[in-house]
C-alpha cells in the first residue's frame, strides 16, 4: 500500500526553482531513501513533504488524503514526523523536555510508558535527562532528535541527513536504529549523502539531480547500477 | 530610613518586573519589541480607575476588568498589527516594530479621547491604611502590590516550566520551525503569548495606579521605556532577567531619590543600559550567542 505519494511538486525559494517536478512513492513498512549531491533538492523535498515549504504546483498525498499545503502541526496529527537536517534540538530545554515536546499532540495515557521505553532504548538519554539539550554531543543529539520524533508515534518518519557530521561508529549505530524503526512498523523516508550505507538498509531509492528524479529503483538494483556507483557512491573499492 | 526605602524599592521594582515580563515574553516568541505594551498597560490603569472611582466597584473587579480588556487589546494587536506582517515576502523584519509604534500612538490618543488628558486619581478604599512598626511605615497598598507581583511571577514561572502550553511557548521562542514540526500550532502560541503579556501589562497598570495614585494617558511611554531598559539589563527574552532587572531598577530609583538627587530618578534606567551594554551586552542573565535571530 502506498503511504505517501508525491506527484510533480515544484518548490521555489523566491524566484529560484529548487524542485522541478519531483514525484515519489513511499510504500508502507519500507525504508525509502533519497540520494543526491549537495543542492540536488533533497532537503527541499523533505521540507515540502513536512509542510515547512509550500509547493507552487504538484500534490502530496498521505494515506489517500491530499495534504499539500497543510501546516507542519497538522501533518504531525496525521502521522508525519520530521527529523530535520541539523537535528533541531531545543538547546535551552532539558533532554526530558525535548522528549515531552515530541509527544506534544498526544493526550493518551501511554506517554509516560513511551518515555520510559525510549529511555530504555537510548540509555544515554536517561542518564542525561535533566541536562540541557544543547550540552549533548552530535551523536547524542541525533538520538534525541530521532527519539523525540518517534514519541509522536508517527506512521511516517522523515529523516534528513541523520548521519551528517557524525563519527563513523556512530553513523553505523544510527543506521542500525533506522533499521529497527522499520522493523517495529514505522515507515521511513531518509535523505542521505552516505549513499552506499543508505542503500544497504533501504528497500527503494530515488536519486535527485538539480531538482529532478533522474533514477529510481529497488536498492539492490541501484547498488549494482554502474552509473550510480560512479556518480554517487564513488569507485567501488571492494 | 533604609528599611523603608528598601520596601519602597521592592514595591516599585516588582511592578517594573511585571511590566518587563510582558515585553520579554513577546520578544522571546516574536523577536520584536512591542512598543504598544506601555499603552496597553496605561489602558489597564484607566480601566482600573473607571471601575473603582467612577463605578465605585471593589478593586478585585477592577483587576478582572483590566485583565479582560487588555487581553482583548492584545488579541487585536496580534490580529491586526502583527500577524498581517508575519512571514510575508518583502516585509522588513522591522515592520512589526513600527506597526506596534503605530498602535501605541493610536491607543494614547484614544485614551485622550475617552478619558481626557488630565491626571486621574486612583481611589481605593484602603489607600490610607498603613501599619507602623517601630519607625517604619508600610502601606497596605504596598503589601498588596508586592503580593500580587510575587504571585504573578511564581505563576508565570510555574506555567512556563511545568505545563504543556508553557513548554510549547518556550519551544516556540527558541525556534519557531522546530516547534512547528513537533506539532505545536505556533500561530496559536504566538497569539496566546501576546494575550498573556498584555494581560500582565493590564495588571501592572492597576498596580502603578494604586502605587502613585495617578493615571494619565502619557504614563505608558515612560513605563514602556523603562520596561525596555529592564529587558536589556536582564537579557532580552529572559524571564528571570526581567524579574531581577525590575527589582534592581526599582531599588536603584528609590535610592537615588532618597539619598541622591531626585532629578536623576528617570535617568537611572538609561544609565544602567549604557553600563550594561558596555560591560555585558547580552544582559545580566542573557546568554552569549554567536548567531543572530533569523
Amino acid at each position: 500500500m502506498t503511504l505517501l505519494k508525491v506527484s510533480g511538486i515544484e518548490t521555489y525559494y523566491g524566484k529560484i526553482q529548487a524542485l522541478k517536478g519531483v514525484s515519489l512513492d513511499v510504500e508502507q513498512g519500507k525504508i525509502v531513501t533519497i540520494l543526491g549531491a549537495n543542492g540536488a533538492g533533497k532537503t527541499t523535498t523533505m521540507k515540502t513533504i513536512a509542510g515547512l515549504l509550500k509547493p507552487k504546483s504538484g500534490t502530496v498525498e498521505f494515506l489517500g488524503e491530499n495534504i499539500t499545503g497543510l501546516r507542519p502541526d497538522q501533518l504531525v496529527k496525521r502521522g508525519i514526523s520530521l527529523v530535520p537536517e541539523g537535528r533541531a534540538i531545543l538547546s535551552g530545554m532539558t533532554v526530558m523536555e525535548n522528549l515531552e515536546m515530541g509527544a506534544y499532540q498526544r493526550n493518551d495515557k501511554e506517554i509516560a510508558k513511551d518515555l520510559e521505553d525510549v529511555m530504555q532504548r537510548f540509555p544515554i538519554l536517561k542518564e542525561r535527562k535533566n541536562q540541557l539539550g544543547g550540552t549533548l554531543s552530535g551523536g547524542q543529539q541525533q538520538m534525541l532528535a530521532i527519539a523525540r520524533a518517534l514519541l509522536s508515534r508517527p506512521k511516517l518518519l522523515l529523516l534528513d541527513e541523520p548521519s551528517m557530521g557524525l563519527a563513523p561508529l556512530i553513523v553505523a549505530d544510527i543506521f542500525k536504529i533506522i533499521k529497527e524503526i522499520k522493523d517495529s512498523g514505522t515507515t521511513v523516508l531518509v535523505v542521505e549523502q552516505n549513499a552506499r550505507q543508505a542503500l544497504k538498509i533501504a528497500d527503494y531509492g530515488y536519486v535527485l539531480e538539480t531538482g529532478k528524479v533522474i533514477v529510481h529503483g529497488p536498492s539492490h538494483e541501484l547498488l549494482e547500477d554502474p552509473r550510480i556507483m560512479e556518480a554517487y557512491l564513488g569507485k567501488k573499492s571492494e | 530610613m533604609l528599611l523603608e526605602q528598601i520596601i519602597n524599592g521592592i514595591t516599585l521594582g516588582s511592578i517594573y518586573a511585571i511590566v518587563a515580563l510582558g515585553f520579554t515574553l513577546v520578544f522571546g516568541v516574536l523577536g520584536i519589541i512591542n512598543m504598544a505594551h506601555g499603552e496597553i498597560f496605561m489602558f489597564g490603569a484607566f480601566i482600573g480607575v473607571t471601575v473603582t472611582s467612577t463605578l465605585g466597584l471593589p478593586i478585585w473587579m477592577a483587576f478582572l476588568a483590566a485583565i479582560a480588556a487588555t487581553a482583548i487589546l492584545g488579541y487585536l494587536l496580534e490580529q491586526f498589527a502583527l500577524r498581517p506582517l508575519r512571514g510575508k515576502k518583502g516585509v522588513s523584519h522591522l515592520a512589526p516594530l513600527i506597526s506596534t509604534i503605530g498602535v501605541s500612538i493610536f491607543l494614547e490618543n484614544l485614551s485622550h479621547h475617552l478619558f481626557g488628558a488630565g491626571n486621574h486619581p486612583f481611589k481605593s478604599s484602603f489607600a490610607e491604611i498603613h501599619y507602623t512598626i517601630g519607625s517604619i511605615t508600610i502601606y497596605l497598598v504596598q503589601i498588596l502590590i508586592f503580593v500580587i507581583s510575587v504571585i504573578l511571577m511564581i505563576a508565570l514561572s510555574y506555567w512556563l516550566s511545568k505545563t504543556k502550553a508553557g513548554k510549547a511557548l518556550r519551544a516556540t521562542a527558541e525556534n519557531l520551525e522546530t516547534a512547528s514540526i513537533l506539532g505545536v500550532n505556533t500561530k496559536q502560541i504566538i497569539t496566546l503569548t501576546v494575550i498573556i503579556a498584555s494581560a500582565m501589562g493590564g495588571i501592572a497598570g492597576i498596580l502603578v495606579g494604586m502605587a502613585f495614585n495617578s493615571v494619565n494617558p502619557q504614563m505608558g511611554l515612560s513605563i514602556g521605556l523603562k520596561g525596555l531598559a529592564i529587558i536589556i539589563l536582564g537579557g532580552m527574552g529572559n524571564v528571570k532577567g526581567a524579574m531581577a532587572g525590575g527589582l534592581i531598577l526599582g531599588l536603584a530609583e528609590t535610592f537615588i531619590v532618597a539619598y541622591g538627587d531626585s532629578g536623576y530618578r528617570d535617568a537611572i534606567a538609561f544609565i544602567a543600559i549604557i553600563v550594561i551594554l558596555l560591560i555585558r551586552p547580552q544582559g545580566l542573565f542573557g546568554k552569549k550567542t554567536s548567531e543572530g535571530r533569523p
